[in-house]
């Protein structure tokens, strides 16, 4: 029972600050990255001077997201004259929250069995083994969809009680825009249910590391190509960001719902947003790109196309499955990173007709397809 | 738009794989060792590519023993339409040549606007202007007063297009 919590509360610590790394970092992934595409060289100032010499470690400006929250940190938390000072209150926590509790089901790894991994802990852990994951729950995508559902609930009520038209819009904007795209989303993601059969993630990613075709990893891209593109698109939208930008267009609404934030209520919304890049491209990975594993990858090591088997000792399956999941998320930041600083904005009417004149019915179809192919190839019991 | 372009996802891709290109090879330019940018690391490092003509910074030239070509006449300081050069002139009876020169030359930099009329208007050749910029980002405006001593050390030998100090013999200007 302790052994239980012991490890639980590790893998707790370890997810936190693998999504607050992954969120510092990706403010600076993203700055460097735009400068590079743009044949710029991208910032480059803020170093930390090691006390009493003068040598200055500027790190190629990793320390501009420090900075960052130093800046907002000791910011003037200024509050508008709002009739609602207890949503205004609330508002960014509903955003922020939902973020971090989505990752909760999405497993990070295989299985551990601590008494194998570190020989001297066997006596006290036995031959208990564990979901690299905080929470195996059976209805894992669910949780996904219903926290992704409540982060709307902090957006609406953000535009709401700052009692400024511009907030309200844009408000008004993320409300419309977020449901819509998430319909989009979770039908795409209907598809890969039906080919998997469950919803459970961990599941998902186990059954993402045999062989299709006799060559190619049964990765969830290689049976839905479409829905992938579609889930990442939709996700994307979902997550507010260029070329779906509109809810916090600056142009148009100034920063949109959270015009009227300020110091680290302001940070608390860009550091969801964020990690919800991370989360968008965790989920991605783990329902698309076979999640932690390598291709051919099991939790027992690798099975070649052709039926070689290459046994691998538990730690080093343990080291692989940790390293592959971080650099494939990381892979698919980049990716949305390279979108957002490529694609110019929609027009607000294009974002709705695009979702649902476009996109819906391409998801709709998608999933008829998938089904009917499921009955032909008696994948499915009636 | 055809039905190619209204399908987004080619064109789509088609954008990304642009600005996906440039990203790689500049990201491979810096792995590489070399600078994948087309902007300066600014004070650390300047533009080796001004124009030969470029109107940098103001030099004052100087006569083979030393003594600044300035007469003290004022010319640059009337004609400049930013009224950033302030002269007072010295007087120096003894010298039959060049009884008046400059004893105070200031440039205000932050109010110059690199005209260069003050080097049109000078009747000595006694200031110039080379391409190399004046490296002044500072804090305060009134560090922006640039002495004669600094106008005259400013390295004006590096002025490629007009050699200085002026050889003898070959058509010099003063």
């Amino acid at each position: 029972m302790i052994q239980d919590l012991v490890i639980h509360a590790v893998f707790i610590g370890y997810a936190l600050g693998l999504l607050l790394t992954f969120g510092t970092v990706l403010t600076w992934v993203e700055r460097k990255q735009a400068a590079i595409m743009s044949d710029r060289i991208g910032a480059n100032r803020a170093y930390v001077r090691i006390p009493f010499t003068q040598i200055k470690l500027v790190w190629l400006g990793l320390f501009h997201g420090l900075a960052d929250g130093l800046k907002m940190m000791l910011k003037e938390d200024f509050k508008p004259r709002s009739y609602d000072r207890f949503a205004y209150a609330l508002a960014p926590w509903l955003t922020f929250t939902p973020v971090l509790l989505v990752f909760a089901v999405i497993p990070f790894g295989g299985t551990l069995v601590p008494g194998v991994l570190v020989p001297p802990l066997s006596g006290w852990f036995g031959d208990r083994s564990y979901a690299m994951q905080i929470a195996r729950l059976d209805a894992g995508l669910l949780i996904v969809f219903a926290f992704g559902g409540v982060a709307i609930i902090g957006v609406m009520l953000a535009g709401w009680s700052s009692s400024n038209k511009f907030s309200l819009l844009g408000a008004l904007r993320a409300g419309s825009q977020m449901i819509s795209y998430e319909l989009v989303m979770g039908l795409t993601v209907l598809g890969l249910i039906l080919i998997y059969g469950t919803l459970d993630l961990t599941e998902i990613v186990h059954q993402q590391s045999g062989v299709v075709l006799g060559f190619l990893p049964a990765w969830g891209i290689v049976y839905q190509p479409f829905a992938a593109i579609l889930f990442l698109t939709a996700a994307i939208a979902e997550n507010k960001r260029i070329p779906f930008d509109l809810p916090e267009a600056e142009s148009e609404l100034i920063a949109g719902y959270f015009t009227e934030y300020s110091a680290m209520k302001m940070g608390l919304f860009m550091f969801a947003e964020f990690i919800e890049i991370a989360i968008v491209a965790a989920l991605f990975t783990t329902l698309f790109l076979g999640g932690y594993n390598l291709p051919y990858m099991t939790d027992s090591g690798f099975v070649l196309p052709g039926s070689h088997v290459a046994d691998l000792p538990h730690g080093a399956v343990v080291v692989i499955q940790l390293v592959t999941f971080p650099v494939k998320v990381l892979v698919m930041c980049s990716f949305q990173i390279l979108v957002r600083w490529t694609l110019p904005r929609f027009r607000w009417d294009q974002v709705l007709r695009f979702a649902w004149k476009f996109m819906f019915p391409l998801a709709l179809a998608n999933l008829t397809v998938t089904t009917v192919a499921m009955w032909a190839l008696g994948r499915v019991s009636t | 738009m055809t039905w190619w372009e209204r399908a987004y996802l080619f064109e789509i891709v088609r954008g990304l794989s642009i600005t996906g290109g440039v990203f790689l090879h500049n990201m491979w330019r810096w792995i590489s060792g070399r600078k994948g940018a087309l902007t300066t690391y600014y004070p650390e490092e300047t533009r080796a590519d001004y124009a030969a003509h470029n109107r940098g910074k103001h030099v004052l030239t100087q006569r083979p023993d030393g003594s600044p070509q300035c007469i003290a006449c004022n010319l640059c300081a009337t004609v400049c339409p930013a009224l950033c050069i302030e002269i007072d002139a010295a007087f120096d009876p003894d010298d039959a040549a060049h009884p008046k020169s400059a004893a105070r030359f200031e440039i205000d930099y932050s109010r110059c606007i690199f005209c260069g009329l003050c080097v049109e208007a000078c009747p000595e050749d006694a200031i110039r202007m080379v391409k190399e910029v004046p490296d002044l980002p500072l804090y305060d405006r009134r560090d922006m007063w640039l002495k004669k001593d600094e106008l005259l050390n400013w390295s004006p030998q590096r002025d490629v297009a007009k050699p200085y100090p002026p050889r003898s013999g070959r058509g010099n200007l003063a």
